[in-house]
């Protein structure tokens, strides 16, 4: 009888904690990078605008060319990505409308403190790369299509290298896994200039190569084109761009900071503007 | 050994503090799993008595379908489910992508066969002799289930449980179908996948200790119920 009671019990609780609320709120599928996400830089941005329009935003955090993928798949309303050679197919081809700037920051290479490819300090981005394929030092790569992903790769099409052997490793996962595997076997790895902050207390890579114009870093937001398909929330997409490009949305961008650092730059107002 | 200590501290006093999105990420974790092994128990534990219990052509066959099954990686479902779900897919008019609701049916395929073979052993090994006489005295199709559920009540539940077990601690259903939606579908798991990603290893630990726990708990409530049925 003590059992009975006992299993009636953990039922009951299960079942309190089961029960699912109905969500009638109105919701944004919007693909994002995971760069913007784990920067913390959203859980900023966002509340704001779901308040004022009674609105959930739902971000899917994936790498941009899986977010473009979502979107041609009509499974995201919205997409802020950053790889502009992919971004303006996705509008050439009719699924994207509306692209917009909305902020930028750059990417940097890291590298171990003895630095066997000699690197460190050089200006050139392209010319670094060569270094490192020359000595065969190890390089760390996304090899996940993300947008960082498509730009290592650009940089090595303009070196005119194809990367290939045993120094060359694609750990296929998110940044900051791959910092850490770069961190891990000292390598040589390309990174956003945000997630190397956030690991850089943790990490003995050091930044050897920045400043470059190659290594800038732009954002962009689209909708996807309503005519794709009937179900997109289109008008809210657009709201969302709206918002983001306002004085309201790149100030927060302008403000906003981590380990005491500005994360991102605003490029839809010029920052001297942004009131 | 520093870095260790430093993440463990981190992920004590987030759980003491109880921290809001450790809880969120916990809540949402426990009620996809319970909800989803509830739905999956019934047309599973029925689909585990007929296997066990009539004798049909290709049921070998089944048997073995059921048996490969049991490794269904999560990932093969995950990817399954995404096609049918996308908005492309044959479903995707239900708007089910990236909402608890296509995690859940995720979840549902991916233990379905657990239930219905552990639950066809659980029959099985029953005393048949209880069986045959309940049919010999008249008893009914429904007398004959119930008789059979109290028989088999420990391997069943011991089957819910191995089933509840299995999505709380799955990734693949719940990254590829939930999306890992801040406050909607990031469950434990797939926290812990962000935030180490995020170099945020205190969170990540947290969320490792709770899980472990959970296991724990489950664990003993296995224990617990062959400890009664070794009383009875």
């Amino acid at each position: 009888m003590k059992k009975g009671l006992f299993l009636l019990f953990i039922l009951t609780l299960l079942l309190m904690v089961s029960v699912i609320p109905v969500a009638a709120e109105e919701r944004l599928v919007m693909a994002t990078t995971t760069s913007t996400e784990n920067s913390g830089l959203l859980a900023e941005l966002l509340p704001p605008f779901e308040e004022k329009f009674d609105v959930r935003v739902d971000v899917v955090a994936v790498g941009t060319g899986k977010a473009i993928n979502l979107a041609q798949n009509g499974d995201a309303d919205v997409i802020l990505v950053h790889a502009r050679p992919a971004e303006d197919k996705f509008v050439e081809e009719g699924y994207g409308v509306n692209r917009r700037d909305v902020m930028f920051n750059d990417f940097v290479i890291l590298g171990p403190k003895d630095d066997p490819a000699d690197i460190a300090g050089m200006k050139d981005a392209i010319a670094a790369y060569k270094k490192i394929a020359e000595s065969k030092s190890e390089f760390i790569s996304r090899g996940d299509d993300s947008g960082t992903n498509k730009k290592e790769l650009s940089i090595w099409t303009k070196a005119a290298i194809r990367p290939e052997g045993s120094w060359y490793l694609e750990t296929g996962q998110g940044m900051g896994a791959s910092i850490n595997v770069a961190n891990e076997k000292e390598a040589y790895i390309m990174a956003d200039r945000g997630t190397y902050l956030a690991y850089s207390g943790d990490i003995e890579l050091e930044i050897l190569v920045s400043g470059d114009e190659i290594l800038f870093n732009p954002y962009g937001i689209i909708p996807v084109n309503p005519a794709m398909y009937s179900h997109l929330n289109y008008q809210m997409a657009m709201a969302l761009v709206g918002y983001i490009t306002s004085q309201q949305g790149q100030k927060i961008i302008n403000e906003y900071t981590k380990y005491g650092k500005q994360l991102f730059h605003p490029s839809a107002i010029l920052p001297e503007n942004i009131k | 050994m520093n870095y260790l200590q430093e993440a463990l501290i981190e992920a004590f006093k987030l759980i003491i503090n109880l921290d809001r999105e450790l809880l969120d990420v916990v809540t949402t974790s426990l009620r996809l799993s319970v909800t989803s092994t509830l739905i999956a128990a019934l047309p599973g534990i029925l689909l585990g008595i007929i296997i066990s219990r009539n004798n049909f052509g290709g049921k070998k066959v089944i048997n073995v379908i059921l048996n490969t099954l049991l490794g269904l990686p999560t990932v093969v479902v995950g990817l399954f489910v995404y096609s049918l779900i996308s908005r492309r897919g044959p479903l995707g008019e239900l708007d089910m992508l990236f909402s608890i609701r296509g995690i859940i049916l995720g979840q549902i395929i991916l233990i379905l066969p657990i239930i219905i073979a552990l639950s066809r052993n659980a029959i099985h090994d029953i005393d048949d002799k209880m069986y045959k006489t309940a049919i010999s005295m008249g008893a009914t199709r429904l007398q004959q289930f119930k008789l059979l559920l109290a028989e088999a009540r420990y391997g069943i539940s011991g089957a819910l449980i191995a089933a509840f077990g299995r999505v709380i601690g799955e990734i693949g259903v719940s990254m590829m179908l939930g999306g890992n939606i801040r406050g909607v579908t990031r469950t434990i798991t797939t926290a812990m996948a962000m935030e180490t990603n995020k170099g945020r290893f205190g969170f990540g630990l947290a969320l490792g200790l709770i899980l472990l726990t959970i296991a724990f708990l489950v664990n003993f409530g296995v224990y617990y119920l062959q400890a009664g049925e070794s009383s009875v």
